[in-house]
């Protein structure tokens, strides 16, 4: 690590671990989400009609006689109702937000009820008779493959003579897993309430993590400037990435009745709804050959994966260009060719979920780890260590160099702490002598690339307020959906200012106030909107530094901010009177921050540049017992340890890695989606498809932020992003069943699918026994 | 008769006329109230957003008990105090359990928090340890996509476990004597003969109105039925509720067996049923979460006919009897013989389940319960089986072996039952010829909760797994969770 990151300053409120700003409010009930606003009188409630029969069909005739009967309705919305364009997608213009003559995917909204009541609504959106001529859907990866249904081009990029090496080489083997995707299951489902205005405003009240895209996409339905629409996002019951393009229709859906009724409209999905008719993280078939030598380094490694994107392309093309990115995940491939197929299938659009694609490539470049281990009898730690970035092999498949590689200390330490080696040989005799149960254990990295791909999302905006009482008023374009971007942010501002956490005031995400922003997504929000806050910040400083310099006669090096006082030479003035003094004096005491990511580039079309700013890193540890029996599994134990850099909350942080690390765990085990031949969805519900709950958490887990100098790239106090690579830890999960299964028959790989549901467990163990077929 | 109900909420008796026979004691909080604070999160009971606490006059005391608000009747609150999380802080100072959540930072979203805050509320009326099992148990129907759970599980252990000291300990006995005043000996009767949400106090009365009315839907914890209200939006225009009728939640050891009343609750089962072997008290705690069985029956659970109710195949591989009540007359029948077919049983228009009667092991019996699901806890069993050996030195002299998710109907393993006679379960190769009937004697279909190849293989594997641990081997070689020598260990089994 450079010297010149040392940071010896004392931080007053960033760096410290205070509590969640609606920490209170979450407790009492006073937090409020878009269902609890006090409802405008006359609000009309919205419920989607959908044909539950097919997931492809062409739509014929659609008879509403029944729905516009019943009482309560007072309009039913087609999509002949659209003054503008029927399309919610984000870029591609291939979402309808109400079907146009075809039913694409079990679930597709093809007229909304707008009635008094949402129960008036939800009963009558089931009495529409369509009359469809079916065809036969899509489904699964293999039923795109076999009809070569794509959604959009492949890509792929690489170095070196792969094909080449894998004929050369002695020691080769091919594989393949299948991944399973996941619903994001955020506890609010999708709601918005739009509010109609005058001059055909509308102002819209929406649970998206991209108001600006709501923004955008109500103007474009109603066929209105974007001026015209306000979208406001106080805060989400959870987002996952399933708030970024999805909240967009039910939004628009809100604003168009609002625009036909002239009346307040509230839209709010109930849950099985919600996981019928909105997008899922991909799930893909990943498949891979490997030279490696006989210490079991990666000589070439061929790498596929088969993505299944649904009925359309919503943000698949940068979710699968991650997966590409991640492929690699901690290791140095010298050979390599990495190929996405991006497949269309008559299922719902999948979508953002935090990693964004990453995990399916993690999760490969674990499972190519593991076969050469199990192959070659070394322990699969042993191999990983071997394979790490290193100096001489520091170059990635895209061709970004890895500069700040910390994951061989990293994982020493956890090696170390988790007491791998001796739990090694205690998880060996323990499966030396039970029959039944048998233990794994797996220690894996993760190294995640931070910073959108898509460049030009790469920029936040802030606004900050000081008002005369010297309180602070703050708003960006970031959006709070419990990852505590909200107090983070605070926290650079109060910092910036001197003043305790609790001058600041938080406020509600507004395109009003900052326009034009980029989703709050890939990890992005506190180094995008921390750094554009702390840039409004010193603006207002720089202000305030001239006047009281030329008021008190004191050089500008001489004047600080700090315990709500402005420091001037050996003397200090209260903050709220230096800014009254400053207001008499005209100094404009409110500033818009702006802050775009630098370094970074990146060309698609040639597969070259620097997509990424910087890196987290982290690692896990997790023990399993596996019943070989029925399949069943328990995780014994998790230890973790992960780069935060100079963490700007470390309390938020863990929260985000220990919660992270329990959503990937779900995904990898007990999640499972389950569509029938026809298309329908069958694991529509919490009764049905099962995310954690407190018991699948082990009691022992550790859950440790590395000590770190600080991130050698110059973000917000040297910190670094948490949202999504924590999702990524339980890799070690996984490896650790497959240890577990591979225990019983030494040199075979278990083909084991995630997720580790106990069928697909019990599969593994019963092919294990076969031999690996 | 009465025709409204009474609920106590927040120190004052609300008493309600003009509600619909399935208005849910989620909306009448949100819409009607405007407490907004307890929330929809899936509106199928099993996320635990919008839990709250019930609480009961229990033996002159105050019982509370988390329940899922969103498939609650209203109705069926009538002589209760209904909590919720707007009622915890005092005067703007935060209950225990809220100020721990806070300090063990246990929110993130905060969407779900308001659900867990009640359940650690009922926790810490518990009066009983908060150790970590009973704390995942006590949890397991509040769902939480942002923590991860361990900060939530720090601030249960630092919150409750004690002697309560809040508000509702203080007021427990002035709230005892509301409830005692609330719950009189009239019939409730609100609506008319079309519509309308009826909740007899007698079993006399349940019978008359049942035979007037065969057509209403009769019921108990309303875990079930509130689905067919939010999720299929069926109208049930007759209501009635078995929750007030005396006597018919009664549990009576009668020495060689347990009688349970049709509306005894598995959270009040539970004991009884654990106490005739351990693993039947871990498969009730893992029926449903908590929430799920304060309000569940093990009546309901029978009489819905469904073909992955959890009690049923256990219940017959015991032996039980179910006692069916039709006008004045009663009959019993085998419990087996009551599931006729998918969706069917044998009961008649205006009878009614009325109890079961559930015989304890005899000497000689051995019993083993298996429940297998993608999770362990809140989840619908892909495979449940169940199995009663009676052994004499060793070798098996009757089997009785049932299974759940594996037919139609919850049933019995006909011919595996026979092969086993004569087994002895030290010897493998003698009941072999067994695991191999059980492909003759099911033939299970495949859905999103497993595949028939997967459910058969399991069957056999279970039955195996009982067999080898009858035959000695201790559990912890055989379970990964439910092991019977440490029956604290997981959870609280044989002790909730």
């Amino acid at each position: 690590m450079p010297d010149s990151i040392v940071d010896d300053k004392v931080y007053a409120t960033a760096r410290q671990p205070i509590r969640h700003d609606s920490a209170i409010k979450h407790v009492t009930g006073g937090a409020v989400y878009i269902d609890d606003m006090r409802e405008p009188v006359g609000t009309l409630h919205l419920a989607p009609g959908w044909c539950r029969t097919y997931a492809k069909a062409r739509l014929d005739a659609l008879d509403l006689t029944e729905v516009r009967a019943v009482p309560g309705v007072v309009a039913v919305l087609t999509k002949d109702d659209v003054p503008g364009i029927n399309d919610v997608s984000s870029s591609f213009g291939d979402d309808p937000m109400l079907a146009d003559g075809e039913v694409l995917f079990w679930g597709q909204v093809v007229f909304c009820v707008v009635a008094t009541t949402r129960e008036a609504a939800r009963k009558a959106a089931r009495l529409a008779r369509f009359e469809v001529v079916p065809g036969t859907p899509l489904v699964t990866v293999a039923d795109a493959l076999a009809a070569d249904s794509h959604i959009m081009p492949e890509y792929r990029f690489g170095r070196g003579d792969v094909a080449k090496s894998l004929k050369d080489t002695q020691r080769r083997l091919s594989g393949q897993i299948a991944v399973g995707g996941q619903e994001h299951f955020y506890l609010e489902g999708q709601v918005a309430m739009a509010v109609p205005g005058e001059d055909g405003d509308m102002t819209v009240y929406s649970s998206t993590q991209h108001p600006t895209e709501v923004q955008h996409t109500v103007a474009k339905v109603l066929g209105v400037t974007e001026a015209s629409v306000t979208v406001e996002t106080r805060r989400m019951g959870g987002g996952f990435g399933g708030k970024e393009s999805q909240a967009n229709q039910w939004a628009a859906l809100a604003a168009l009745a609002a625009r036909v009724t002239g009346r307040p409209c509230k839209m709010r999905l109930d849950r099985d709804d919600d996981m019928i008719m909105t997008g899922k993280r991909h799930d893909q078939v990943a498949s891979f050959d490997v030279a490696y030598d006989g210490e079991g380094r990666i000589l070439a490694v061929d790498l596929d994966f088969a993505s299944r994107c649904g009925y359309s392309a919503d943000l698949s093309l940068g979710v699968n260009d991650r997966t590409m990115f991640h492929a690699d995940n901690a290791y140095f491939y010298p050979n390599v060719s990495i190929r996405s197929q991006r497949l269309k299938t008559n299922t719902c659009s999948n979508t953002a979920f935090r990693g964004f694609g990453g995990p399916h490539g993690v999760i490969a470049a674990e499972r190519i780890i593991d076969s050469i281990a199990i192959s070659i009898g070394l322990d699969p730690l042993e191999v990983r260590k071997r394979n790490f970035y290193g100096p001489g092999r520091d170059v990635t498949p895209y061709g970004q160099k890895v500069e700040d590689n910390i994951l061989a200390e990293l994982v020493g330490e956890l090696e170390a702490s988790s007491n791998y080696w001796k739990r090694r040989t205690a998880v060996r005799s323990f499966n030396a002598k039970s029959r039944i149960l048998k233990k794994g254990l797996a220690l894996t990295p993760v190294k995640f690339g931070i910073s959108f791909t898509l460049i030009h999302l790469n920029q936040a905006g802030a606004l900050v307020h000081v008002y005369t009482d010297g309180s602070v008023h703050l708003n960006h374009g970031g959006t709070e959906m419990g990852q505590g971007l909200f107090l983070k942010v605070a926290q650079v501002v109060a910092e910036e200012f001197g003043l305790p956490i609790d001058q600041v005031k938080i406020t509600a995400t507004n395109t009003a106030k900052v326009p034009n922003t980029a989703p709050t997504a890939a990890s992005s929000g506190s180094d995008l909107n921390g750094m554009a806050a702390q840039a409004a910040c010193r603006e207002i400083k720089a202000r305030l530094v001239d006047f009281v310099s030329m008021e008190y006669g004191t050089p500008a090096d001489k004047i600080d901010f700090r315990d709500s006082q402005v420091i001037i030479g050996n003397g200090a003035v209260p903050f709220r009177e230096i800014v009254k003094k400053a207001f008499i004096a005209r100094i404009q005491l409110s500033a818009a921050g702006y802050y775009r990511t630098p370094k970074i580039h990146w060309n698609r079309d040639k597969a070259e540049g620097r997509p990424f700013l910087y890196f987290a890193y982290g690692a896990a540890c997790a023990e399993v017992t596996v019943d070989t029996m029925t399949g069943e599994m328990k995780v014994d134990r998790v230890d973790i340890l992960h780069d935060c850099g100079k963490s700007l909350n470390p309390a938020i942080d863990i929260g985000q890695i220990e919660g992270g690390f329990v959503q990937g765990m779900g995904w990898l085990t007990t999640e499972e989606l389950v569509f029938d031949g026809q298309g329908r969805l069958r694991t529509h519900a919490p009764s049905t498809y099962k995310i954690p709950t407190a018991s699948d958490v082990p009691e022992e887990f550790v859950t440790k932020l590395f000590d770190s100098p600080g991130n050698r790239e110059e973000t917000i106090f040297r910190s670094k992003a948490v949202g999504e690579p924590p999702l990524m830890l339980p890799a070690c999960v996984f490896s650790a069943v497959l240890d577990a299964v591979a225990s019983l028959k030494p040199g075979v790989i278990p083909p084991l699918d995630a997720p580790a549901t106990p069928e697909a467990i019990m599969k593994a163990v019963h092919a294990t026994r076969r031999g690996g077929v | 008769m009465r025709d409204t109900i009474r609920i106590f909420r927040n120190g004052r008796i609300v008493e309600i006329e003009d509600f619909g026979p399935t208005e849910t004691l989620l909306d009448y909080l949100r819409l009607r109230e405007g407490a907004v604070g307890t929330k929809e999160g899936c509106n199928e009971g099993d996320c635990g957003a919008c839990t709250v606490a019930v609480g009961s006059a229990v033996g002159g005391r105050m019982v509370y008990r988390p329940v899922n608000a969103c498939i609650q009747f209203v109705g069926m609150l009538d002589g209760k105090e209904v909590v919720t999380v707007e009622d915890l802080a005092e005067n703007g100072v935060l209950h225990p359990v809220q100020a721990a959540m806070v300090d063990h930072h246990g929110s993130q979203c905060g969407f779900c928090t308001p659900g867990i805050v009640m359940s650690l509320f009922t926790l810490y009326h518990a009066g009983r340890p908060a150790e970590h099992g009973t704390i995942n148990d006590w949890l397991a129907g509040n769902l939480c996509r942002c923590t991860g759970y361990r900060p939530i599980t720090d601030a249960a252990k630092a919150s409750c476990g004690g002697v309560p000291a809040d508000r509702f300990a203080r007021e427990a006995d002035a709230t005892t004597g509301v409830l005692e005043f609330l719950s009189d000996r009239q019939d409730i009767f609100v609506g008319d003969s079309e519509r309308f949400f009826a909740a007899p106090r007698t079993v006399d009365a349940l019978a008359d109105l049942y035979m007037q009315h065969p057509d209403a839907t009769l019921v108990a914890g309303a875990t079930d039925v509130g689905l067919w209200v939010n999720k299929q939006m069926r109208d049930l225009p007759k209501v009635i509720h078995l929750g007030r009728v005396l006597g018919m939640s009664h549990i009576e050891d009668i020495g060689d067996a347990v009688l349970i009343g049709a509306t005894a609750s598995f959270e009040d089962a539970l004991p009884h049923l654990a106490a005739i072997d351990p693993d039947i008290g871990e498969m009730m705690r893992r029926i449903g979460s908590r929430q799920v069985r304060s309000a569940g029956t093990v009546g309901g659970n029978v009489a819905n006919g469904s073909p992955i109710g959890d009690t049923p195949p256990v219940l017959i591989a015991l032996g039980s009897t179910v006692e069916l009540r039709k006008g004045d007359e009663s009959r019993a029948l085998p419990l087996e013989r009551f599931f006729i077919d998918y969706g069917r049983q044998d009961r008649e228009p205006g009878e009614f389940v009325a109890g079961l009667m559930v015989p304890k092991l005899g000497p000689g019996q051995q019993f083993r319960a298996y429940k297998i699901s993608k999770r362990f806890d809140q989840d619908i069993s892909a495979v449940l089986g169940a199995f009663r050996f009676t052994l004499e030195n060793g070798v098996i002299t009757d089997a009785r072996i049932a299974f759940g998710g594996m037919a139609a109907t919850p049933k019995r393993a006909v011919l595996a039952e026979s092969r086993l006679i004569g087994a002895e379960p030290v010897k493998a190769a003698s009941w072999a010829p067994a695991l191999e009937g059980l492909s003759q004697d099911f033939r299970p279909l495949t859905d999103m909760r497993a595949s028939a190849h997967y459910r058969l293989e399991t069957a056999r594997a279970l039955l195996a797994k009982a067999l080898v641990e009858i035959a000695g081997a201790p559990t912890a070689t055989t379970r990964v969770i439910g092991r019977r020598e440490t029956p604290a260990g997981e959870g609280e089994a044989a002790h909730a």
